[in-house]
């Protein structure tokens, strides 16, 4: 499986705080990457920076063959390639949830009003809400907006999806409902990088766990050999404290 | 000291009969002095007398304040205007001026005023002087525009309340296309037929043009340009762009600081000695792209507010779904933000229109300029207040239908549940 993500020395800093510190990653396609760690570690960062939502200052980002720098319409080009999903949803409040999922495809991918349309339902079925697409965001529960919200990065038929720490804003029993797409989109053979501190869901579908601290990858490895035989202290240390 | 039972439901069959006659004679007593002139209670000495329905009226409304009446009228008039002494007090003042103000106000509009005739003395009653609005009422429309081609401004406002009244009922799909005609042909057309010069209409400079109808076109104009130009100035002042950003704070800041009314006699006075000999721009246009200018100043800074209250997720969003610029604004950000800043976009647009009447220091004469002109007539003299109560009343009729507009478009596009 070739590379779809490549990632090689890249630095990031806030001003004069350095919030990633030489991150290398490479993500094969179809691959499945669960990044977790403490708050302020840097994982939301780095995930930002693969659809360049944050810049990078040092280092290169390679993203399905296009390197991320200064050129705006590789960017644009990449976004469309590169779903994503955020904690707060993000859904656009003064759109219909089908006019959410149909309208980048009709004025980024130049679709037809028509076939943008099927696309979204058909989305919008996967995700089972297909019921609710004439309502309003603001209509509907936390779970079926985030549902929503994946369907609406769906309908622009992505190769990467990445998870801002998708289920961290949702009540409790709204939660399985969200995995539950995930999963399913997992088993589609999506190439997913997700920040989350869902272990379970981990579990099930990462292919490799990546444990970050300080703006630096802790460890690398296989899901099993993670939870199972961590190598560094601090994923020790932080695994306890969550499992 | 319990002298007097606090007001219960145990007493409620006594204390509320001599409330409710308590609270009705001091009414009473206001109403008669008002419209009669003359004194219920005129047998107390002078000072009782002169306070003596607030007094009535305060003791009835203590009577009649009682709490789980079990009457439902009764709990919901003691909740809203009788909820404690005070605000008894300010009910009690309130009603006591709406009354004693009726009589004066009904004797000098209407039963003191005359209607009829076509001079000033014409005018016997002590009341307003209609006739002055009446006879003048044609210059008040069209100001000095010549009467023989009045037709072509009634044709030009027919035609747009037409268009907008077939709009309403159009289906979505054409409602674009009458949309779009309004905003880029219409005006033009419009213009064309007023001021002439071709299609074999005589040509009517614009100074002759006034009254009602010149506020109306120097709105329209103004609202129509200063709207879009708003919008990009705000922007520009948060685009990441430098050059853009401080030019755009540069024109907002120089734009605001300056009173209009110095822009517009910069606009007439100076403007034209700074262009090369032989150009000449008309006095309206300079006078429309000024308050245009200057309105769109403000609209900026109504539509930032509406930006900045926007979360940066929707922006984030919005790229991440692949859009540039100019798409994540115009379908995602402006949309909301737009919605959110109705009240302030409309605040703007009725400062807007209440601000053409300083056209005057560059001698054009819209409504307000030609009351003050129709006032100054040697035959009409003392005939101010007419007019510029009439005045008054039209601006309120024009700035109150656009306050409902706005307040049904925010209804309309109201998306939260």
């Amino acid at each position: 499986m070739g590379k779809i993500i490549e990632l090689k020395k890249v630095n990031k800093w806030f001003d004069k705080f350095q919030v990633l510190k030489d991150i290398d990653l490479e993500v094969a396609s179809q691959e499945k990457i669960v990044i977790c760690g403490p708050s302020g570690s840097g994982k939301s960062t780095l995930i930002r920076c693969i659809n360049r939502l944050e810049e990078h200052q040092e280092g290169n980002i390679i993203v399905d063959g296009t390197e991320l720098a200064e050129n705006t319409k590789n960017i644009e080009k990449i976004r469309a390639e590169v779903g994503m999903v955020f904690q707060q949803f993000n859904l656009f409040p003064h759109l219909s949830i089908l006019d959410n999922c149909t309208l980048a495809p009709i004025w980024v991918k130049k679709l037809p009003k028509k076939e943008a349309e099927e696309v979204a339902m058909r989305n919008l079925t996967r995700v089972q809400i297909d019921d609710q697409a004439l309502k309003f965001p603001g209509q509907l529960s936390g779970g079926q907006q985030q549902r929503a919200a994946i369907a609406r990065a769906l309908c622009m038929e992505p190769k990467i999806m990445l998870f801002d720490e998708p289920t961290s804003a949702l009540d409790p029993e709204m939660i399985k409902e969200v995995l539950d797409v995930m999963v399913d989109l997992a088993k589609g053979g999506m190439t997913m990088i997700v920040v989350t501190h869902e272990m379970g869901f981990a579990k099930e579908v990462a292919d490799y766990m990546i444990f970050m601290d300080e703006g630096k990858i802790v460890e690398r490895a296989k899901t099993k050999e993670f939870f199972e035989n961590p190598k560094s202290e601090r994923t020790k240390l932080f695994l306890s404290q969550i499992l | 000291m319990n002298l007097i039972a606090k007001p219960s439901k145990e007493n409620i069959k006594t204390y509320l009969p001599i409330g409710v006659v308590l609270v009705t004679l001091s009414f009473l007593d206001v109403f008669v002095n008002a419209f009669f002139d003359y004194n219920l209670l005129g047998f107390l000495p002078n000072q009782i007398s002169y306070f003596s329905p607030l007094i009535l009226g305060f003791i009835g409304f203590y009577l009649i304040r009682i709490e789980f009446s079990g009457v439902r009228s009764l709990d919901i008039l003691n909740k809203n205007i009788n909820s404690n002494n005070f605000n008894a007090f300010l009910t009690l003042l309130t009603v006591f001026i709406i009354i004693k103000s009726i009589p004066p106000l009904l004797n000098w509009f209407v039963l003191d005023a005359n209607f009829l005739g076509n001079s000033k003395d014409d005018c016997t009653g002590d009341g307003a002087c209609w006739v002055f609005i009446k006879v003048w009422f044609n210059r008040f429309m069209y100001g000095l525009y010549p009467d023989a081609e009045q037709w072509r401004i009634n044709t030009a406002f027919l035609i747009l309340f037409v268009i907008v009244g077939i709009s309403f009922f159009v289906s979505s799909r054409l409602k674009k296309y009458f949309i779009l005609f309004l905003v880029f042909i219409y005006p033009f057309l419009g213009i064309e037929l007023i001021s002439g010069g071709s299609f074999g209409l005589k040509y009517v400079e614009t100074a002759a043009w006034g009254g009602l109808s010149l506020t109306f076109i120097i709105s329209a104009f103004a609202i129509l340009f200063c709207f879009p130009i708003g919008v990009f100035l705000a922007l520009g002042r948060r685009s990441s762009l430098p050059a853009i950003r401080y030019v755009s704070i540069g024109f907002i800041e120089l734009w605001r600081g300056v009173p209009l009314i110095t822009v517009l006699f910069m606009s007439a006075v100076m403007f034209p000695m700074f262009l090369p000999d032989g150009t000449f721009i008309d006095k309206l246009i300079r006078v429309l792209i000024a308050i245009t200018l200057f309105e769109a100043a403000y609209m900026a800074e109504v539509v930032r507010g509406g930006l900045q209250a926007l979360p940066k997720g929707q922006y984030e969003a919005a790229r991440s779904l692949g859009m540039g610029y100019w798409k994540m604004n115009l379908l995602i950000i402006l949309p909301q933000a737009l919605k959110l800043v109705i009240p302030g976009i409309a605040n703007t647009l009725l400062a807007l229109v209440k601000d053409t009447p300083l056209i005057f220091v560059v001698g054009l004469m819209e409504l307000a300029g030609m009351i003050g002109l129709a006032k100054t007539n040697p035959k009409w003299l003392g005939m101010a207040m007419e007019g510029y109560v009439f005045a008054g009343l039209v601006f309120w009729v024009i700035c109150y239908a656009m306050s409902r507009y706005s307040q049904n478009l925010e209804k309309k596009l109201s998306t939260e549940r």
